[in-house]
């Protein structure tokens, strides 16, 4: 990688920080475990990575495709049961009439 | 069109779903809405990710996606509701390990291939894509094991802990310097994932239970920026916006744990809270005279009230009393009482956790207020009834300088003319210090099981 993408890509980071901070600060405390538990599922972005990471080369095994077959193993886990549990939660959460 | 514009597209729009998702997760009436949203945009960006080029084994990938899918599907429809700690925990845990794994992926490829050569900024984004990943693993799963009892749940303490921790991390910065400056050097690489692996184990093993909250956020955050430094790692700006977004939420919901609590995230994470002041007065020289009142005089109590606040803990929990809770709080409502719940922002093991518990049990949002908005309203409040919370109740956080907890603020649960407390027997909180509130003149105990014992109360209530 070169500096100049290097310099892109922060910009990107610091952009969407600045995004989370901003709609993040306002969440309720009574949302406060969906919140995190929704937000750990989006953490599992790097489901991303890990299929870049499997991809080359169909049922040719060297270290770097091991990996990152574990690491999408890992990374489903989190996003499917982070955002299946954060559903859950949030069916119960209720307002009586 | 170029397949690659479809694809960087694709991860525009699951960017904005996102943030948008991230957005309608403020609001109880959208939050479900908005976590759909969120799923979404995993959906698009993975679909997105499978059309890249390169990308050429399907197979394996789909099998590996369906093993994740079904562990994952299987553990959220089957947890309960109590062990959500837990359960965020060894996920931010397996989001570490995925940002280690796809590291070291990159690594070995790029070390690999003849034609490639790893430099400064690569090695940077790797060694810190490894680095932050195992400590959230380790960590995490240190963290599970105290939450679900399997370790200690006590701050556990040496000496020597701090020294040693930083000499770790200060080999850690050393090895990563020598990795970029020889990255062909595969040792340097075996001894940072070494180390990191370790530092995640003893940076949380020294913090106790209650303080749990603090931690789960934190590794939350460190899951979000291990994601933020794949992401670098891979060139690819999804991974960076929606690592960036967990990041934040993280680190924000880390500041209001350790703002409830008035400890600095140093102190938190210097651990051993509780530690010192709780082995020198267990032997309970305890002056303070606690009044006991039966199931029968405690439903008469509440009879005759006409507002109730009740304030529930992390022992509330334990005991699964939630359901017992709801069913009192409606017998008194249909009796014309006003019953409201006060939630203290570090009640429980994590930010919100007996919001959850009580939803699941039924109870409207509405009817739990935070800290902040209720707390003048204890004064005009005929009974408080306090559910297994200790430290968030106890006086001395207002009057006492010399005590652990002074300055954290509390629920004025004291301010009420009557207060109830529902406990198992008499020992300290947390904090390790005895609870004041428990010897004041109208502060009554009901020793017993939460849960047993808010039964009792409800048979006892509607025999009146």
């Amino acid at each position: 990688m070169d500096v100049q993408t290097l310099l892109v890509l922060l910009y990107v980071l610091v952009l969407a920080s600045f995004v989370g901070f901003e709609l993040i600060a306002k969440v309720p405390p009574t949302l406060h475990t969906p919140l995190m538990s929704g937000s750990n599922a989006i953490s599992g972005i790097t489901m991303v990575g890990a299929i870049l990471a499997s991809g080359p080369s169909p049922f040719m095994y060297n270290a770097s495709k091991v990996l990152g077959l574990l690491a999408l193993v890992l990374a489903t886990i989190n996003v499917v049961g982070g955002y299946a549990v954060t559903d859950r939660m949030l069916k119960m959460f209720k307002k009586k009439k | 069109m170029d397949k690659n514009i479809i694809i960087q597209l694709s991860y525009l729009v699951a960017s904005i779903l996102f943030i948008l998702g991230i957005k309608m997760l403020g609001k109880p009436a959208t939050a479900r809405r908005g976590n759909t949203y969120s799923a979404v945009a995993m959906f698009i960006a993975v679909m997105a990710t499978l059309l890249i080029q390169g990308v050429l084994s399907y197979t394996e990938i789909f099998v590996a996606i369906l093993i994740g899918s079904a562990i994952g599907y299987y553990y959220a429809a089957k947890v309960e509701m109590t062990q959500m700690p837990e359960m965020v925990a060894l996920f931010n845990g397996f989001g570490g390990a995925a940002s280690v794994l796809v590291a070291g992926s990159e690594y070995w490829r790029i070390s690999n291939e003849a034609h490639l050569q790893l430099n400064i900024v690569d090695g940077i984004t790797i060694v810190l894509s490894i680095i932050i990943g195992a400590i959230t693993f380790t960590g995490s799963v240190v963290a599970w094991a105290k939450l679900n009892g399997t370790i200690s749940g006590k701050a556990i303490v040496y000496s020597g802990q701090h020294i040693i921790n930083l000499l770790l991390f200060a080999i850690a910065v050393v090895a990563s310097v020598l990795q970029i400056i020889y990255p062909d050097n595969d040792l340097y690489f075996f001894i940072i994932i070494a180390i990191a692996l370790v530092l995640g184990i003893l940076v949380v093993i020294p913090i106790g239970g209650a303080d749990m909250p603090v931690v789960v956020s934190l590794l939350n955050s460190y899951s979000g920026i291990a994601a933020c430094f794949t992401g670098f790692v891979l060139n690819n700006q999804v991974l960076i916006i929606a690592g960036a977004l967990v990041g934040t939420s993280g680190i924000i919901l880390t500041q209001i744990m350790c703002k409830a609590m008035n400890r600095s995230l140093i102190n938190v994470l210097l651990g051993g809270f509780g530690q010192t002041s709780s082995s020198a007065p267990t032997t309970g020289k305890s002056d303070i005279q606690v009044k006991e009142v039966g199931v029968e005089e405690a439903a008469i109590i509440f009879d005759s009230a006409s507002s109730v606040i009740i304030v529930p803990g992390y022992g509330m929990a334990v005991a699964q009393a939630q359901h017992a809770v709801r069913e009192f709080a409606d017998l008194l409502e249909k009796k014309g009482i006003n019953v409201r719940f006060a939630i203290h922002p570090v009640a429980g093991r994590m930010p919100g956790h007996m919001n959850v518990l009580l939803a699941e049990a039924n109870i409207s949002y509405d009817k739990l207020i935070e800290m902040d908005m209720i707390n003048n309203d204890f004064a005009n409040t005929d009974v408080c009834l306090i559910i297994g919370a200790n430290d968030v109740v106890n006086p001395a956080a207002r009057n006492d300088a010399s005590s652990p907890i002074y300055g954290m603020p509390i629920l004025n649960a004291d301010k009420s003319r009557t207060v109830i407390v529902l406990k198992r027997g008499m020992s300290a909180g947390y904090a390790g210090v005895e609870n004041e509130l428990f010897g004041y003149d109208n502060c009554l105990m009901l020793f017993g099981d939460a849960k047993s014992s808010v039964e009792k109360l409800v048979s006892e209530i509607k025999e009146l």
